[in-house]
């Protein structure tokens, strides 16, 4: 993991000064309501429905057990002891008071932790996948990289008031786990005709009000020119793009409307003036970086396949079983395997973990996996280093504190915004469509047979729950001061990204898991043999399922 | 007169010439009658600096207006002056804030004339919030990484 050196601490320490002094002048009415805005949510406060929403950043998902204790007491001292796994794998506090948030960056700042830019018209977290070098389809560790974008994007001076929030995700696998398709900007390490590693660079994707796929803005990049072009990207899009309308002021609105070619000459244009200058990575910032995301000390342990202790319980146990099998994934090094703890058991809101389980989440951390945690974009946790014959023991616990529900990947290991709950923005809730929908799919042998399927609900069109992207999206709408849902069909993140189309007219909320099930008994019908749920969408399209849903309904 | 921030001091305003709109000036310009010292240029946004005629040495100040200070064009503006090698006077003129002077002045913004009443003498502690920064910057053209 990265740790901070003396600079890096001073410059956070800097920060929780400055915004402690802002605050005291905000509440002496020194800045007005309109100009704290922006300050305040540079610094991770909304002020929400109910209370303000404290979004603290987690650099693409890697938490520490000492951070994630702390991040516990933080939660128990200034929040009802949970915390809520965001999309952006970072992590919300809903009830902190105002006067409070100087302390608890200053609580933050302790363990090396901040809340900078993660709300406000800025370049926000930097997002990864979640199997980030242990993966077995790695070509490279994408973390030193997402880490050089941190301290790049940190304070930069010049994109802190952009037309609109920025996004940028790193892939650097076979499989993308971090819908790199959907961010303003996405960055897959791909190798040239001589085998070289370097970044594609997509701009212009993102979901929200207008859902785009991202353009291939550049094929291949040497590494050392990463921060000038991504330099050059930000300052077109900071000049050029729209700021009149905000649903129109994201990058993809402003790629669309030049066209990818146009963007792309400007890009260069710019890139001209700044390429090879000082802001250039050398190769020892690279190594520097590299250097805090070595392997940890890994033992020489037999493949699971010949650990008998594990095929033993395997075989033994049903249950366990059925969880190595959906909760565990292949990890690089062997006799180890990658462990997601599922936030989505049924009766808890989508993505919550107690101050409790966060702190037996590090206890777990420290005993089975060399002290870290992830988070997910699916709102899931991993422990990504667990030897084989530990797995039995860590499920028994996992299962004890609630975080062994065996469904990830399937239907009820859904992603859900807090909605209308907390959320001001939302439309319609989203937490309550996502538990009846887990209550009427509980039945394991049914959501297996089911097969894989990304079911995601978002409680507005802002798609924090990144509706368009999943096979079966879930998008709140308010008819006249009433909360509906619409349906969309055929989304999927991935290197074959597509945004989902709309069913047709949108449901009350007691009717959704009737409309899913209906969705789902119409794949049933049609599917071949080991078809999973968006191949038959594509292969048959969206009138067999709009047929069933809406010819049932009336 | 009217007191600024310049240089990191409070000053009183001692610019004497005249300030033109963008167009004006480019006519002044074309017209071959700029006259050498007495006549600087305001940008507004939408308006860039590579909109400039002329030789950008004979300036003696561009001023980047901010109407409203959630628009950061000008902060661009003014770095792209800087990176072209302009050494003149960079003021923001408007409605920025106090709490944006360190990431102006990063960008290469010298001079700060609040339209909005502020304490000059308190808002100068704002320049100085951070102790260090990680990327390149006007003030300090190399990043972090390259001083480590």
């Amino acid at each position: 993991m990265y740790v901070y050196d003396e600079i890096d601490q001073r410059i956070v320490n800097e920060r929780v000064e400055q915004y402690r002094d802002q605050t005291r002048r905000y509440l002496a009415g020194e800045i007005s309501d309109a100009q704290f805005l922006p300050i305040r949510l540079q610094n991770g406060l909304y002020v929400q429905r109910l209370a303000p929403m404290l979004r603290i950043a987690i650099p693409y998902g890697m938490l520490s057990s000492r951070q994630l204790r702390k991040l516990a007491q933080i939660s128990r001292d200034f929040d009802t002891g949970f915390g809520h796994i965001s999309t952006r794998q970072n992590i919300q506090l809903n009830w902190p008071l105002l006067e409070d948030v100087p302390d608890i960056l200053a609580e933050l700042a302790s363990v090396q932790m901040h809340a900078i830019q993660t709300s406000g018209n800025c370049i926000r977290n930097t997002t990864t996948d979640q199997f980030a070098g242990v993966a077995v389809d790695e070509r490279e560790d994408p973390r030193p990289w997402c880490e050089i974008i941190r301290q790049w994007s940190t304070f930069h001076p010049e994109f802190a008031f952009l037309p609109r929030k920025f996004k940028i995700a790193v892939c650097a696998s076979e499989t993308d786990r971090a819908a790199i398709h959907a961010h303003d900007i996405g960055l897959e390490l791909v190798p040239n005709a001589a085998g070289e590693l370097g970044f594609r660079v997509l701009a212009g994707g993102g979901l929200g009000r207008t859902p785009v796929i991202g353009s291939e803005i550049c094929a291949w990049l040497e590494k050392k020119h990463l921060l000038t072009y991504l330099e050059s990207i930000l300052r077109v899009y900071n000049q050029l793009g729209r700021r009149d309308n905000k649903y129109k002021a994201r990058i993809k609105i402003l790629v669309k409307a030049m066209g990818a070619d146009a963007f792309r000459e400007r890009v260069e244009q710019e890139w001209a003036a700044i390429k090879d200058g000082p802001a250039t990575l050398t190769d020892a910032e690279i190594e520097r970086a590299r250097s805090y995301f070595t392997e940890p000390e890994y033992k020489d342990l037999p493949a699971l396949a010949e650990s008998a202790e594990l095929q033993r319980a395997l075989a033994e146990n049903n249950a366990f079983a059925r969880w190595y099998q959906r909760n565990t994934f292949e990890h690089r090094v062997s006799g180890y395997r990658i462990v997601t703890l599922s936030l989505k058991a049924t009766g808890y809101a989508p993505g919550d973990v107690s101050d409790t389980q966060m702190e037996a989440i590090a206890d777990l951390a420290d005993h089975y996996a060399f002290g870290e945690v992830r988070t997910t974009h699916e709102q899931n946790m991993v422990l990504a280093d667990v030897e084989g014959n530990e797995l039995l023991g860590l499920w028994q616990q996992l299962t004890a504190l609630g975080l062994a529900t065996p469904n990830i990947g399937y239907l009820t290991d859904l992603i859900c915004c807090p909605g209308g709950d907390y959320c001001s923005l939302a439309n319609a809730k989203s937490i309550p469509v996502a538990e009846a929908i887990q209550e009427r799919f509980e039945d394991l042998d049914y959501l297996y047979d089911l097969g894989p399927i990304d079911l995601n609900i978002s409680g507005c069109m802002n798609a924090c729950g990144h509706h368009h992207i999943g096979h079966i999206g879930i998008l709140g709408v308010d008819k006249k001061g009433q909360e509906f849902y619409q349906v969309s069909l055929g989304g999927h993140q991935g290197k074959d990204a597509s945004v989902g189309k709309i069913l047709g007219p949108s449901f009350e909320q007691d009717a959704m898991p009737e409309v899913i099930d209906k969705i789902l008994a119409t794949y049933l019908d049609l599917r071949t043999e080991e078809e999973h749920f968006l191949d038959t969408y594509r292969r048959v399209g969206m009138d067999p399922f709009k047929e069933r849903v809406y010819a049932e309904a009336h | 007169m009217p007191k600024l921030i310049k240089d990191g001091a409070v000053v009183e305003d001692s610019w004497a010439g005249e300030l033109l709109d963008l167009a004006s000036y480019n006519e002044h310009v074309t017209a071959g009658s700029a006259p050498d010292g007495k006549l600087a240029v305001q940008l507004e946004p939408g308006e860039s600096p590579a909109d400039i005629s002329g030789d950008l040495t004979k300036l003696p100040m561009v001023a980047i207006n901010f109407p409203v200070f959630t628009d950061g064009r000008g902060f661009s503006y003014a770095r792209e002056l800087r990176q072209s090698g302009y050494q003149g006077e960079i003021r923001a003129v408007g409605h920025f804030m106090r709490d944006q002077l360190g990431y102006l002045a990063r960008c290469g913004v010298n001079a700060f004339a609040f339209a909005e009443e502020t304490d000059l003498s308190a808002a100068i502690a704002s320049l100085s919030d951070f102790s260090d920064h990680y990327q390149a910057d006007t003030l300090q053209p190399e990043p972090l990484f390259r001083r480590r």
